[in-house]
């Protein structure tokens, strides 16, 4: 398909900004000014239309068919999340007003979704207080760092080390790294999770913290997470929360009450806010008390009168990580997903993703390798068994199988202490004939596999494109028509 | 349930099918943090949300004619932008993991990546960070990384909006951040010069600054460069309409925040942070890219590239935390450029440009209002000094329907009696000579 530069025209035009109704003036020094205009394509309103739509249809969505990412959540994202955060009220507020004097009480309506999203959040997490600042999950525990860091330097703490399970996602690590710690990395011993003695061994005073999902990237929750973070507690240190796997316990379980210090929570997963083709998110950020000074500014507070303003005198705070309040966009959808479904159907949330990843993973378990034979959480992880290993079926040709039926594929080759990981996060939100169907394609690309491997090498064959060649496209870097 | 498709009979039936209880799939979850009671709301319908919701948006005034700016503009956003956005192809999907099911995200990134290049002359792009400020750090850890120094030079030009992120950022870090203070409005060449050396990573500048004042850094580029500093330029992508690109200037990362580009104000967010830079620093860029490849069948294909960079390959030595970033965003930028056009872009700044120079000049004509900079370039922001107050001012002028634009002592010392004034392609000259009015009498 051509590029959109390559339909341009001359002096075809759909916006036409003009004419001004002021005078036109000259008034910009030559020197400071462009030498050619930016090459920008010249086409109608139509052409740029159809640009777009026949680039949606070679995308895949939820709105598609069953999206079972692991580790991403992909569930239904409600159409009237999208309506509200369209009202004008809210898509066009300037965030600089309340920071203007008078101005806050031109904003209470918003500052009131922040606040009350707050609230929320602390009662689902058991945390007591929240920063809607960060942009993202990797946003969220970058900032978790750096409260971590504060703490202890307010503390007069001299650490340098934060624990990471070797089964965490890629960005534990690199937040950590990014605020200033080295890593020690923990194994994932046969049980599917990180062991208490483990974490004893690798405890020493230079320990900050540890980062933790839980359930972690297996979809396995560990039975004595609360005995790891009283350890974690007995140097003085902290315990991160890395919320992308709260659907499995939303609504059923606080991480709060486990003795995480610090979460954080990641909107466009658990509370249905769409994944936009790779963002926007948010990813607030909760902690308990004794680090409520860290947070940064500002915090929405409700005054006495009732109303609501920034507070920005936060003398201990680590300041500021985003330029306003958050993806306040982002925010609302949650806030309104909560309010639709309230505590009953926060629960059943978390009850129906784990109900549906059970389902699956007892259907497939005769056909894959399971990884860690008990039940899971929302998302259970497979390995290709060696049969197929054997005729050079590898989890990328599962993948690519499943899309010439119809099905996005799991998350492959994550979490990496599993060989050859297939990990399959359904959600709630989907039915037991979808996943049925799902079930059946996976036993039929076993047997194919079996049968006719190299049919299984050759997929996808219904796309747009095959398997594009990844290894020519970062040894000769392509990456902009310029 | 709301969203959740099986029904009673369907979750026993699956239930009796893997031989659990819905108990039984809890009980690894010590039974002490099990289902503790929340206060939190039953829930409520959709008529009921949108009424709820109706009702706070209604607590927010929009109804302010708008010439506050400061990084964040209200500019016309085409009704094309928005349905092409709402394809729920684009925005129900997520990371391009799986190209054969992405290469309409993919091809758009691809040439959101090209636009951004053309628009501030570089000559490669990543597909999104958060937003102008996290991507003003990420250039500065980037360049950190290149020259492996650790002095930096940040003028206080820059957008004090980004620069109390930066300063955040930094705590942790031993990253000697040197700040000058602008001459005159314009980047402190005498101190800049003078600080460059060789421990220096890189030199922060902005263009046009948060006055608004237009400069060319061409000069600065040249220091830099001659001590092995790179420099690292945030530029309003609207003005690159008009204005000498970061690229003509020399720079070798250019940031910004790409509101402007067809995102709705949003009290703040979703944003869009952009990044361009040379061709010899790709390997060293934090963030998603999408290169261009081929198929089996040879066919032009999309996919993401250059991952050894990333964090789930390089886990603590990757060049960034980033995951998500701001897919939907930067595909919202790349089809208002596309309906803006070559032609477009280059009007509308002219045109932001002209009407804020017409409203300079009609609010410079009230008595004891003065320019507070001599006479320089400035886009479509500029600064004013009051007789008086300036945060009063504004406080008076929101009462007669007008956010008149933003006090400067919130971030600047011996500015109180000044105000920055921004004014877009959707302010009349109606409403510039109301506003004039406006501020004349309550002075
Ligand atoms: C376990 C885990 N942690 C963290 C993240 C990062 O979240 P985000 O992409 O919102 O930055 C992810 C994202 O997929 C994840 O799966």
């Amino acid at each position: 398909m051509k590029l959109i530069f390559e339909k341009s025209a001359p002096d075809r035009r759909a916006v036409q900004p003009g004419p001004s109704d002021v005078p036109a003036s000259i008034n910009i020094k030559k020197a400071l000014l462009r030498e050619k205009p930016a090459e920008l394509p010249e086409l109608s309103e139509l052409d740029v239309i159809r640009h777009f739509t026949e680039l949606s249809r070679r995308n895949f969505g939820v709105d598609t068919n069953f999206y079972p990412l692991g580790s991403c959540t992909m569930k239904y994202n409600p159409k009237v999340t999208e309506r509200i955060a369209a009202y004008p009220g809210f898509a066009h507020l300037h965030p600089l007003l309340p920071q203007l004097r008078m101005g806050g009480m031109l904003t209470q309506g918003a500052l009131r979704v922040l606040y009350e999203t707050d609230l929320f959040l602390r009662e689902i997490m058991g945390m007591a207080g929240f920063t809607m600042q960060p942009l993202a999950g990797a946003h969220g525990e970058l900032t978790g760092m750096m409260i971590m860091a504060a703490y202890h330097r307010d503390k007069g703490n001299k650490k340098t080390t934060v624990l990471i399970p070797d089964s965490a996602h890629g960005t534990n690590p690199a937040s950590a790294a990014i605020a200033g710690y080295k890593v020690r990395t923990i194994g994932t011993t046969e049980n599917g999770f990180m062991e208490l003695k483990d974490v004893e061994k690798a405890l020493d005073d230079d320990v900050a913290g540890v980062m933790l999902t839980c359930p972690n990237t297996l979809g396995l929750f560990n039975p004595h997470i609360r005995d790891i973070c009283d350890l974690i507690h007995s140097v003085d240190g902290l315990a991160y929360y890395d919320g992308a796997n709260l659907n499995a316990i939303v609504g059923k379980a606080r991480p709060g009450d486990f003795g995480f210090d610090i979460v954080h929570i990641n909107l466009h997963k658990t509370f249905a806010t769409p994944h936009g083709g790779g963002g926007p998110g948010a990813g607030p950020v909760g902690v308990i008390e004794k680090l409520l000074d860290f947070l940064p500014v500002s915090i929405v507070v409700k005054r006495d009168d009732g109303t609501y303003a920034l507070e920005y005198d936060r003398p201990k705070s680590i300041g500021y990580v985003a330029p306003f309040y958050g993806n306040f966009g982002i925010i609302l959808r949650a806030y309104v997903y909560m309010l639709m479904l309230g505590k009953n159907g926060l629960k059943r949330v978390a009850e129906n993703a784990v109900l549906n990843a059970n389902y699956v993973k007892e259907k497939l378990k005769k056909h894959y390798k399971l990884a860690f034979d008990r039940t899971c959480k929302h998302e259970c992880v497979f390995s290709v068994p060696e049969s197929m290993l054997g005729k050079s079926v590898h989890a990328i040709d599962i993948a690519k199988a499943l899309i010439d039926r119809g099905f996005h594929p799991p998350t492959v080759y994550f979490p990496t202490n599993v060989k050859e990981a297939m990990m399959i996060e359904p959600t709630e939100t989907e039915s037991k004939e979808t996943l049925d169907a799902f079930v059946e394609a996976m036993i039929e690309i076993a047997e194919q596999a079996k049968a006719e491997p190299d049919m299984l090498k050759n997929a996808p064959v219904t796309t747009p494109v095959s398997r594009p060649n990844e290894t020519a496209a970062a040894k000769h870097p392509n990456i902009a028509s310029l | 349930m709301p969203f959740i498709s099986n029904t009673t009979e369907q979750q026993k039936e699956m239930l009796a099918e893997i031989g659990l209880g819905m108990d039984d799939l809890f009980s690894d979850i010590p039974s002490e943090f099990l289902d503790k009671p929340m206060n939190l709301p039953d829930g409520i319908n959709e008529q009921n949300v949108r009424n709820k919701l109706a009702e706070l948006a209604d607590k927010n005034s929009i109804n302010l004619t708008c010439f506050l700016g400061g990084g964040f503009y209200d500019h016309f956003i085409p009704a094309a932008v928005y349905s092409v956005v709402s394809r729920s192809e684009f925005y129900t999907a997520y990371t391009p993991y799986q190209p054969e099911l992405s290469q309409g995200t993919l091809q758009a990134i691809y040439e959101y990546q090209s636009a951004i290049c053309r628009l501030t002359g570089m000559e490669v792009a990543n597909a999104s960070l958060y937003d102008g400020g996290t991507a003003m750090y990420e250039a500065m850890m980037m360049a950190l990384r290149i020259t492996g120094r650790n002095k930096v030079i940040i003028d206080d030009s820059v957008n004090p909006i980004n620069r109390v992120m930066i300063d955040s950022y930094t705590q942790n870090l031993q990253i000697d951040l040197e700040e000058t203070h602008c001459a005159d409005g314009l980047a402190n060449r005498k101190r800049i010069f003078r600080k460059i050396d060789d421990k220096t990573a890189a030199v922060i500048l902005q263009n046009p600054n948060f006055f608004g004042c237009i400069d060319d850094f061409s000069d600065i580029a040249e220091a830099a460069h001659k001590k092995g500093a790179l420099l690292i330029v945030s530029c309003y992508p609207i003005s690159m309409g008009i204005l000498k690109t970061p690229g003509e200037m020399g720079a070798d990362i250019v940031t910004g925040e790409g509101q402007s580009l067809g995102m709705p104000m949003s009290f703040g967010g979703p944003y869009l942070g952009f990044m361009a830079s040379r061709m010899k620093y790709v390997r060293k860029m934090p963030g998603r890219i999408v290169g261009q490849t081929t198929d089996r069948m040879d066919r032009q294909s999309y996919v993401l590239t250059l991952q050894a960079r990333e964090q789930h390959i390089r886990r603590d030595k990757a060049t960034s935390n980033i995951c998500s970033n701001e897919a939907l965003c930067a595909l919202t930028a790349l089809v208002y450029l596309s309906l803006l056009g070559k032609q477009g872009l280059r009007e509308t700044a002219q045109i932001c440009a002209d009407k804020a120079s017409y409203a300079y000049k009609r609010l410079t004509a009230i008595p004891g209002v003065e320019p507070h900079f001599k006479a320089r370039w400035f886009f479509n922001e500029f600064v004013l000094d009051l007789p008086c107050e300036a945060a009063d001012v504004i406080a008076k002028l929101i009462e007669k329907g007008f956010a008149a634009g933003f006090p400067l002592s919130r971030y600047y010392e011996k500015m109180e009696n000044s105000i920055l004034i921004c004014v877009t392609e959707k302010r009349t000259k109606q409403q510039i000579g109301m506003l004039a009015e406006a501020l004349e009498s309550v002075l």
